[in-house]
């Protein structure tokens, strides 16, 4: 998969970009952060992120509110940049390329990576050009085309029997949980190569929620995934490796700012962590 | 179940407590507020009721007598028998619909800018502050602007004093409104739409076009023509850019003519040329064309509210 070429910076890093290029060279993985901070004016919201995020791979990101995991999460595709006054210190690296680099075009990026809200939120519009937008904004103009790429979206996000006789009824009749997987219809029109969720069913009942973890797993072939998850149950169910973000309360300044406590395979995250601060937090000793 | 007498209310039987629950202590202060508030709300709808029957009773001689010689003769302040208000019916839609073309697309583009990418900087603050400040400007100042920019400095450009300078001088007057009301239209447009479309991988200028402005369209529009009927209502702006107080003559010319050269008058300085004159007859010209003037504000109102639906129902 991820069809990578340089179109998202003007000037061509070190000639080009492959996931398996040496003999001896690992594997590059999707993301990789280095020392990552994000600042919201002067308050440092959170600090000291070093984490790789391998491709066809589900990543869950947990821990306390105030934690940074949504923070981090905006920084993979620039989201952070809407929020006046945030600024990023540190590295961003997507399959090798500074995402923060001063030639990087936030709009490309986003284009690659997409992103599920916590609320949903459907375009205003019908069925049809919620899931439409994204293509045409690409450049695809037939109809039959964009008749494909609905059909296959709603089909991959499992909503396509629920929506077929109705796509051009307006979305904002659908249910909330129908609202959110047009959300990752919506996303996998523009054939993205990572998708983040920013706590995606937590406006969701058990059912909706369960539909949508079950999506997870089916398109995660095709798609990286980066989850944040208030549900430590959804974390270990869905995702491979999880990172655990607690909060440090800062000495000079008394305000909270989030860190990094620990990253691994979800398996040993939940049953046998390094740090005693993600055992408490797991096992809901958590304070 | 039996009671402790008397219980923590103060109820000394089942009884009592029964009637506790049930007799009416009511909220007398609340009810007293509620009143209040009701009978300012009577009071102010019985003077707008009370202006409308004195029109009315005032301008019944025209309205029964000669209201479509009165709706077809032109502006003449010298005899009650041969006064008219098509000349200022005409002049007031021309400069409705100048102001159309000038202050809406300038305003919302205006509103687009300062809520959609001028951001959170000084400078903007400042300029959101002033546009306030503007609306508040009295509307004789623009009048003088109106008369040093349009009329003298560009007079080559406008034609001097025509209706072309009204116009502009009441697009300058309802700029602010509109760009408040504009700005306020975008701004309640949830952030989560926008994020939703950039989210995809669309630029700034596409989420603007594609999804804030068609969700803030009824409100923009909304806001923009309760401008329109704003303007249509003033009067001293355009005196003093020079509409036509006591006779217009028209003579043959054509209609383009007459916009960028000829005078021209529009229904609020009709009104005010009638009310300087003295005698029952010209009350009754006054009272008609007030009440004309009501009924074509209220038909742009009604135009707004109309707009405001069609829009919210269309997607």
């Amino acid at each position: 998969m991820s069809v990578h070429d340089s179109s998202l910076t003007s000037t061509r890093q070190n000639g080009e970009v492959s996931m398996s290029s040496g003999p001896e060279t690992e594997q590059v993985p999707v993301f990789r952060t280095s020392d990552l901070a994000v600042y919201y004016g002067e308050f440092r919201a959170v600090r000291d992120v070093n984490v790789d995020i391998n491709g066809q791979e589900i990543t869950a990101f947990i821990g306390p509110s105030g934690c940074g995991k949504s923070t981090v999460l905006r920084c993979f595709d620039r989201m952070n940049d809407l929020i006046v006054g945030a600024r990023v210190e540190g590295k961003v690296e997507y399959h090798g390329i500074d995402l923060y680099d001063k030639d990087v075009d936030a709009v490309e990026v986003r284009r690659r990576v997409g992103m599920v809200f916590q609320k949903p939120n459907p375009f205003p519009k019908s069925i049809y050009d919620n899931l439409a937008f994204g293509p045409r904004l690409n450049g695809v103009k037939k109809k039959g085309e964009l008749d494909d790429i609905v059909e296959s979206s709603l089909k991959r996000a499992a909503l396509w029997d629920e929506v077929k006789d109705r796509l051009k009824a307006s979305a904002m009749g659908l249910s909330g949980g129908q609202q959110q997987r047009l959300c990752i219809a919506r996303c996998i029109a523009v054939e993205p190569d990572v998708i983040l969720m920013d706590e995606p069913c937590s406006a969701l009942d058990p059912i909706a929620t369960a539909r949508i973890e079950d999506l997870m797993q089916e398109i995660k072939r095709d798609f990286t995934i980066i989850i944040v998850t208030h549900n430590m149950q959804q974390a270990a169910r869905v995702s491979d490796r999880t990172a655990f973000f607690t909060t440090e309360v800062n000495p000079e300044s008394d305000r909270r700012t989030g860190v990094l406590v620990e990253f691994d395979a979800t398996e040993k995250i939940f049953s046998n962590p390094s740090d005693e601060r993600t055992e408490a937090y797991v096992t809901g000793r958590f304070g | 179940m039996s009671l402790t007498t008397p219980d923590r209310f103060g109820a000394r039987s089942a009884s009592d407590v029964t009637v506790r629950l049930t007799s009416s202590k009511r909220d007398v202060k609340g009810r007293a507020v509620e009143w209040t508030l009701l009978s300012t709300l009577l009071i102010s709808l019985l003077i707008l009721v009370a202006l409308i029957v004195n029109l009315i009773d005032r301008a019944w001689p025209i309205l029964s007598g000669r209201l479509g010689d009165f709706l077809s003769s032109g502006i003449d302040a010298s005899s009650a028998a041969d006064a008219g208000v098509w000349q200022a019916i005409r002049g007031t839609l021309i400069l409705s619909v100048i102001v159309a073309i000038v202050a809406f697309p300038l305003g919302i583009a205006c509103a687009v800018y300062l809520e959609e990418y001028a951001g959170k900087s000084k400078v903007a603050g400042l300029i959101r502050i002033n546009v306030r400040n503007l609306a508040g400007v009295p509307s004789i100042v623009y009048g003088i602007l109106g008369l040093t920019i349009f009329v003298k400095f560009a007079g080559g450009l406008t034609g001097g004093r025509t209706v072309i300078s009204g116009g502009l001088a009441l697009s300058v007057l309802v700029l602010p409104v509109v760009i408040i009301t504009a700005s306020e239209a975008l701004r309640a447009v949830p952030r989560s739409i926008r994020e939703g479309a950039l989210g995809v991988g669309a630029t700034q200028w596409e989420t603007v076009r594609s999804h804030v402005l068609p969700s803030a369209a009824p409100g923009i529009l909304t806001g923009t023509v309760l401008a329109l009927s704003r303007a249509a209502g003033e009067a001293a702006p355009i005196l003093l850019v020079g509409a036509v107080t006591g006779l217009l003559r028209t003579g043959n010319q054509s209609l383009w003519t007459q916009i960028t050269e000829g005078g021209f008058t529009s229904m609020p300085v009709a009104i005010f040329s009638y009310a300087r004159q003295t005698g029952a007859d010209f009350q009754a010209v006054t009272g008609a064309a007030s009440l004309i003037l009501l009924i074509l504000v209220i038909l742009i109102n009604g135009l707004a509210i109309w707009l405001r639906n069609r829009f919210e129902r269309s997607w």
